[in-house]
């Protein structure tokens, strides 16, 4: 894994190579293209008082920088490579999805819009939504898989307590991907008035960019960490891929470093029962909400159900960006099953008093393995990405209950 | 000159306007979905547009994303669609459009897609989410005599307009309102308008969409547009229906009402 020098994608129609784009219908591409303005302006272009703004409101009410944790408990019981954690789960709101719908919500207020709505999976970025529309006065509805909503159900009681509209969806498997089907369509009725918040680096042109750009202080601050803690760079990152919002935030600014990087997906029950979420281990090139990625699919182009025991992770699409990364082999995706999650969830809440959610738990889980292949003067950085309570009630049933 | 040209050539000499009528192929399953399209084509339809039903179609209401569901549940896929389009095609001689996404294109091979249509006897596409920024997909895949019917939307800018209308060809599918398919509501002055800026652009026939259900709204949008599009009426009819034995007569008796409105 080769640092890149001179990686400047997307290009200016959303294009990482083959993947990405626009592929949405008329109703929504002039949203999408006043989305684009705003974005170029404020985001890429960096408006100073937006930033500004932008960097205030993470600062004094997400709570960054968060920590990077030296774990050496669990260093020490995996006997191989420094282990660190970037410390997302203790943002506010409990995962880094809100540094996303902070930067999102406020560019919704600057293009005048009135109402956002979200799509959510384990439910953390629609929190994260709710949280920050209930900060700004934006009214706000989150459409969530009923599966999903039963899987999350204290976050669905966060959410209305929040002042958001919870709206359960039916169609399909009733998780994440039919969560976004349907906030697709409502959103192709309210374009007027109604900003859609997509909560990873997937979609149509700007989003995948403009939410590595949001997410991108993972990273940044992840970097000037390690640099004061060992002064020095890590040797490996790891980071769970869902859509993959959290890993391409903590890897952007390692692009062109000589620094080894590894997205970890969702194996599920195992990659052989078919039953899993891991697209960009196991899949093939496709056209899903608005992007080309690589995507779980049959021969016919009918997307595939993905499996995952993290509702975060249930997903059979991914960012596009990493779709690059991956030929570019620049960072090499692997998979993780529940059944590792839940060990390596249950191993740290021992190990070092940090409950992690069940989509961090993979990259532990894989940080882990890593760290023992690797010897003690080496490091490897783990991103974990959210904090487990949400998920107390579902992974302790899959474990059997406590002894 | 190939059907889809020549068949608005013919309305116009007649002076009436075009049924453009969209269906799922293979709902509810492919010898029954067969027999309703003959029906519905012997009643009159002048332009088909058969759906190549989609896992996710996100641009759809709940009446066609269930009859994709049952499409897909009885084993449609792109080849059987094909199939369909080459058994219409023995009885009948009017424009045959493939509706879709652009994923099943995509996996099926675009080149492959625009040659095996074509053998099977289709005029052209549609390709719900394939917009002109993308157009760039299909360029020397496409030949030239296979027609990529363009979409435009209410809040489609007139700059934008003009850009889609030199991409496309056939005719424009007019989206009457924001939203997704099947949902109510029709303002027809507001078409009639939007349809007058349109025709001030492009001099391809329009062909209006989204929310028509009945005879009455049919014949008001006819009055300012080359054709209608109906679909979710459709869908609905077959989802109401299905299970009765005299299935095809009644699309057929609903396709002739909706026809004789038309003039």
């Amino acid at each position: 894994m080769k640092a890149i020098t001179n990686y400047a994608e997307p290009d200016s129609g959303g294009h990482f190579g083959q993947f990405g784009g626009r592929y949405v219908g008329e109703t929504l591409m002039p949203a999408i293209l006043e989305v684009e303005e705003a974005y170029r302006r404020f985001v890429a272009g960096a408006d100073e008082e937006f930033m500004d703004k932008f960097h205030y409101l993470l600062r004094h009410y997400v709570g960054r920088e968060t920590p990077l944790f030296h774990a050496q408990r669990l260093t020490e019981y995996v006997g191989g490579a420094q282990i660190y954690l970037k410390r997302e789960d203790l943002t506010h709101s409990g995962a880094h999805k809100i540094n996303n719908t902070i930067g999102q919500c406020l560019l919704a207020k600057y293009m005048g819009k009135k109402k956002v709505i979200a799509e959510t999976g384990a439910g953390q970025h629609g929190v994260a939504t709710a949280t920050t529309a209930a900060l700004m006065g934006l009214e706000c509805k989150v459409f969530m898989g009923a599966e999903d909503t039963r899987r999350q159900a204290p976050n669905v009681q966060r959410m209305k307590l929040l002042g958001a509209e919870v709206v359960p969806v039916n169609s399909g498997a009733a998780t994440l991907k039919d969560a976004m089907n349907e906030a697709l369509r409502y959103w192709a009725g309210a374009v007027e008035d109604t900003f859609y918040v997509i909560g990873t680096v997937a979609g149509p042109h700007p989003y995948p960019a403009m939410v590595r750009d949001f997410q991108k202080v993972i990273g940044d601050e992840a970097k000037r960490q390690i640099f004061e803690m060992c002064d020095r760079l890590p040797d490996a990152l790891v980071a769970c891929v869902g859509g993959g919002s959290n890993a391409m935030g903590l890897f952007y600014s390692f692009i062109g470093e000589p620094v080894d990087m590894i997205g970890v997906e969702a194996a599920g029950e195992g990659i052989s029962t078919g039953r899993h979420a891991a697209p960009l281990c196991h899949g093939s090139v496709g056209v899903l909400h608005g992007c080309k990625s690589y995507l779980l699919q049959d021969e016919w182009g009918q997307v595939s159900e993905a499996h995952s025991i993290s509702a975060g992770l249930d997903y059979p699409g991914v960012g596009p960006e990493h779709s690059l990364l991956k030929d570019l082999k620049r960072v090499e995706y692997r998979s993780i099953t529940d059944t590792e999650a839940l060990n390596a969830f249950k191993t740290l809440s021992r190990l070092e008093g940090i409950i992690p959610a069940l989509e961090s738990s993979h990259a532990l889980a894989e940080g882990m393995k890593e760290a023992a292949r690797r010897d003690k003067d080496q490091i490897v950085l783990v991103n974990l990405s959210g904090r487990g309570d949400k998920d107390l009630a579902h992974a302790i049933s899959a474990l059997g209950g406590l002894e | 000159m190939n059907r889809i040209n020549k068949k608005f050539a013919e309305l116009k000499e007649q002076g009436r306007s075009a049924l453009v009528g969209f269906i799922s192929a293979g709902d509810p399953d492919f010898d029954l979905s067969y027999e309703i399209i003959d029906a519905m084509c012997r009643a009159g339809l002048d332009v088909l547009e058969l759906g190549v039903p989609f896992s996710d179609p996100t641009a759809d209401g709940p009446v066609i994303q269930r009859s994709s569901q049952r499409a897909l549940a009885s084993g449609i896929n792109m080849e059987k669609c094909m199939a369909m389009v080459g058994k219409l095609r023995i009885e009948h001689e009017l424009p045959i459009i493939l509706f879709s996404y652009y994923n099943p294109i995509f996996k099926y091979g675009v080149e492959r897609f625009c040659n095996d249509a074509k053998i099977a006897g289709a005029d052209g596409t549609l390709i719900v989410d394939l917009p002109p920024e993308e157009g760039a997909e299909l360029k020397g895949k496409f030949t030239d005599d296979f027609s990529v019917i363009r979409l435009i939307a209410p809040n489609t800018s007139l700059n934008r307009v003009q850009s889609i209308a030199s991409d496309g060809s056939g005719f424009l599918y007019v989206i009457s309102k924001t939203g997704v398919t099947g949902s109510g509501g029709l303002d027809t002055e507001a078409v009639a308008k939007h349809v007058a800026q349109i025709k001030t652009i492009t001099d391809l026939p329009l062909c209006v969409g989204f929310g028509i259900s009945t005879a009455e709204q049919a014949r008001a949008v006819a009055g300012c547009a080359e054709g209608v599009v109906i679909g979710s009426a459709f869908e609905r009819l077959i989802e109401d229906n299905v299970g009765k034995s005299d299935l095809p007569e009644i699309m057929y008796s609903y396709v002739s009402e909706i026809r004789a409105a038309l003039g």
